[in-house]
């Protein structure tokens, strides 16, 4: 961008516009790049299952168990139904993000807003902070367990638990960031141009927080497709013969010794959804931190 | 080696790159012993880079590529060294025994989790290291050493004060823990990188006065980096100037002052507010003749805070303070840290609550009315920031940034904003292209220049200047006054100067309150207060002022 005084454009006043900053940070990073790109792949790997598997997930072939890897037919192998791998991974790939992504949401839809105001006000911090404590002193299994209880285990009901479990945390990440940055002087300078406590929240705090939420969200997003493996293990999330990472990793332990394919494919995958979303996750921190732009 | 024996560090053809971007070019200085040198430079002049390579702390990817530092022989121990080329343990042989040094922040370079004492004491023990098992001295006689640096250094009850934690001690007395330190070792060559930059000038002036004494009696060389002239001028036999990793000229104090042979000496002196103020007797141009009704008044300001963890105790941070602002001038507020002038900056602004007595602009005051009233108020009154780091969104691009009080005030549509932007950037002489870059992409005076555009939006009559300067470069700090007082020449601006710097009122005020622990200890214009002053404390100010000493 050109630092010379530009000749006022009719109408423009010559200021330029902003747009296409945060893409342009995230082409300049090439681990950015790698994780979205990995990321890219794992989803459309997960919206395209029905298309690219070769076989129903839920499809036995009880005359070849236990096939190896790269067998005709079945070029991940099977498992101890005869049930082929890769099918069943990339269909397992589906639930396990939608359990990841709506758990996520749920606590960042949640968690930001009541992190906002319990940074912000006193009153509230002390009713928000204590309905937290509350939270934080059931584990999530019980609630997993409630709700499952009440209306069944499904896929929804798996990720609700996990996002309700994930809400302290992302409250208190924001409050936090809250705490520190209401006190900043840029806010203090909002006040004094008469900005509504609205407005200091949504238009200094919460851009500023932006980046904590981001980490905080990457760092929920492994933690549930992992904690939905656990659900669905003790049968209170997804019901087999559904596939998910999870199931699949636990079906497999059974016989990890003479089939561990069975165990490692699926593990990989979960891996990799953790890696891409880490790995896009700090790009995406980057992008949004103004203070970063030097670094090219 | 050595070209003079009698010289304690000779610096010769010195390049210091980082990651292979040249900083230091061909330096070339050389110190006597006994000598006090001053380096004086604006940051990113390389003045901290050339302490770097001596002490060879080059800080991330910086390399020595050119040149030598020879260190002379020492009295009792060590040789001939150059340090340019030093191994690693001859260099921590070096640091700390032969070569001591002040760092810049009192508050930031002693260990808070650790008692003074024991750190005076680990400095001690680690410049004998090298003697082996004669050279040490056993814990009682450590301590006794240390107690006696403490004192030496200027700690009263020390024996006491051994014992107690960095956060209990005032940033002067942190100072003097730090000059302990670097004397633990009995270095020949002292190296004091800007070490009162952080201190009021009334401290300032005590740990110097304390720091010659001390080093003159100890025949120690000093180098002493400093950005402050008139503070080079009063405290060292010889100037070295930098710039842009270069040495533009050296001389004496009164050479440097009086007669400056380069251009960008003479800018840096004809910059330098504390040696402006000392040499030109006469204080800015009379007050506008006319004087006008006042715009802010403040009235019998009192401000308790309560004192945490006791019941009833409060401390009063204002107390009783009472002047008045009339349209079209500037008033400057002058005080050390803790003597109350920011907050009652604050309560002008409204941002904090008086606990009695009044601040009224234009007869209203902001934390008595609602509304509309309020709002109206509130587009008359504008701060500027002390720091041009903080008081900007990082997030916010500069456009937006300068329009968000237009914004929030709902003035005008989009294109007529960003009008007023453009106008608002030509006023403070800044591109037009900078509109939509971040704060951080700024340099600090470019920032306080949007800080100003963004106080100017919403065509306020008074301006908060809350420190506004004190964060910058001199030169830089020079064109942020003079951009002041020519908004307030044409948009007849009225300013409410908080600061601690006296040389700066000098150059931009018309009346002066000068403020101590909350009280008002003298007002009246800056003639008669600079001229005339009647307290005391007004006197002990104005004597502390660096380079007074050549205002003949």
């Amino acid at each position: 961008m050109a630092v010379e005084t530009l000749p006022p454009k009719a109408g423009g006043a010559g200021l330029g516009s902003g747009r296409g900053r945060i893409l342009s940070s995230l082409r300049h990073n090439p681990l950015g790049i790698t994780g979205g790109i990995m990321l890219v792949a794992v989803v459309l790997a997960g919206l395209l299952a029905p298309l690219l598997a070769p076989y129903s997930p839920s499809e036995v072939h009880f005359d070849t168990p236990f096939q190896r890897p790269l067998t005709e037919g079945f070029p991940l192998g099977t498992d101890d139904l005869g049930r082929d791998i890769l099918s069943r991974l990339l269909f397992g790939i589906q639930t396990s993000l939608q359990v990841g992504v709506l758990s996520v949401l749920l606590a960042v839809v949640i968690g930001t807003p009541l992190g906002l105001l319990a940074g912000y006000s006193r009153g509230f911090d002390a009713v928000i902070s204590r309905l937290t404590d509350v939270t934080l002193a059931f584990p999530f299994l019980i609630i997993a367990v409630g709700l499952a209880a009440i209306s069944g285990p499904s896929l929804g009901n798996a990720a609700i638990a996990l996002g309700i479990a994930q809400i302290p945390t992302m409250i208190r990440v924001v409050r936090g960031e809250t705490l520190r940055i209401k006190e900043s002087d840029f806010v203090l300078g909002a006040r004094t141009m008469d900005a509504s406590p609205t407005w200091i929240m949504l238009r200094h705090v919460l851009p500023n927080a932006t980046s904590a939420i981001i980490v905080q969200a990457t760092v929920i997003m492994p933690v549930a497709v992992i904690g939905e493996a656990l659900l669905s293990f003790l049968g209170l999330g997804i019901q087999p013969p559904t596939p998910s990472l999870g199931i699949m990793l636990s079906d497999a332990q059974q016989y990890i010794f003479r089939a561990p394919s069975a165990a490692i494919f699926p593990g990989i995958a979960i891996a990799l959804i953790c890696l891409a979303f880490n790995l896009f996750g700090d790009a995406l921190r980057d992008a949004f931190d103004p203070t970063n732009t030097t670094r090219k | 080696m050595l070209q003079d024996a009698e010289n304690i560090l000779e610096v010769s053809d010195l390049d210091v790159t980082f990651g292979g971007t040249p900083v230091l070019h061909r330096i070339g200085f050389s110190m006597r012993r006994g000598e006090r040198v001053a380096i004086v430079g604006q940051s990113g002049s390389g003045k901290s880079t050339a302490i770097g390579a001596i002490l060879r702390l080059l800080p991330g990817s910086g390399r020595i590529t050119h040149g030598s530092i020879v260190l002379g022989a020492g009295r009792t121990r060590g040789g001939v060294e150059d340090l340019a080329t030093a191994t690693e343990p001859v260099m921590r042989s070096i640091r700390g025994q032969r070569v001591g040094l002040v760092p810049q922040d009192p508050m930031s370079n002693l260990n808070p989790a650790m008692k003074i004492g024991p750190q005076v004491a680990d400095a001690l023990v680690a410049s004998r290291r090298d003697l082996g098992a004669e050279g040490k001295l056993d814990r009682a006689e450590v301590k006794r050493r240390a107690v006696a640096l403490l004192t030496e250094a200027g700690i009263p009850d020390a024996e006491r004060r051994y014992g107690q934690y960095p956060h209990e001690f005032s940033g002067g007395m942190r100072q003097r823990v730090l000059i302990a330190i670097a004397l633990a070792g009995e270095p020949e060559l002292l190296i004091a990188d800007e070490p009162t930059s952080a201190l009021d000038v009334t401290v300032q002036r005590q740990i110097l006065n304390h720091l010659q004494s001390l080093v003159d009696a100890r025949g120690t060389s000093l180098l002493f980096i400093t950005h402050d002239l008139g503070l080079a001028a009063d405290r060292t036999d010889r100037i070295i100037v930098m710039s842009e990793g270069r040495i533009v000229e050296v001389g004496t104090p009164r050479q440097i002052l009086l007669d400056p042979q380069e251009e960008y000496t003479k800018q840096l002196v004809a910059a330098a507010p504390s040696v402006a103020a000392a040499l030109d007797a006469d204080p800015l141009a009379e007050t506008p003749a006319a004087r006008s009704e006042p715009i802010l008044v403040v009235r019998n300001l009192v401000k308790e805070f309560a004192l945490r963890g006791q019941r009833g105790g409060t401390v009063r941070a204002v107390n009783d303070v009472s002047f008045q602002v009339e349209r079209g001038t500037t008033t400057a507020v002058v005080g050390e840290s803790g003597s109350g002038k920011t907050t009652v900056a604050r309560i002008i602004l409204g941002l904090e609550s008086a606990s009695s007595g009044e601040a009224l602009i234009d007869g209203a005051s902001l934390t008595t009315t609602r509304g509309a009233q309020r709002r109206a108020l509130r587009r008359m009154v504008q701060p500027v920031f002390q720091d041009p780091y903080g008081s900007l969104d990082p997030t916010y691009s500069i456009e937006r940034l300068i329009d968000e009080p237009l914004r929030i005030f709902g003035v005008g549509d989009r294109e007529s904003r960003r009008e007023r932007v453009a106008e608002l950037l030509d006023q403070v002489a800044l591109p037009r292209g900078v509109a939509q870059r971040r704060p951080n992409e700024l340099s600090g005076g470019q920032r306080q220049r949007v800080a100003i555009a963004r106080a100017l939006a919403l065509e306020p009559e008074l301006l908060i200047c809350d420190e506004a300067v004190s964060a910058l470069d001199v030169l830089v700090q020079d064109q942020i006054l003079t951009l002041l007082a020519d908004l307030q020449d044409r948009l007849g601006l009225t300013y409410l100067f908080i600061t601690h710097d006296l040389s700066v009122v000098r150059q931009i005020a018309h009346d002066v309150v000068v403020m101590r622990s909350g009280d008002v200890v003298e007002s009246g214009t800056v003639d008669e207060v600079f001229n005339r002053p009647r307290a005391d404390y007004t006197k002990e100010l104005l004597g502390a002022i660096p380079g007074a000493a050549f205002a003949a």
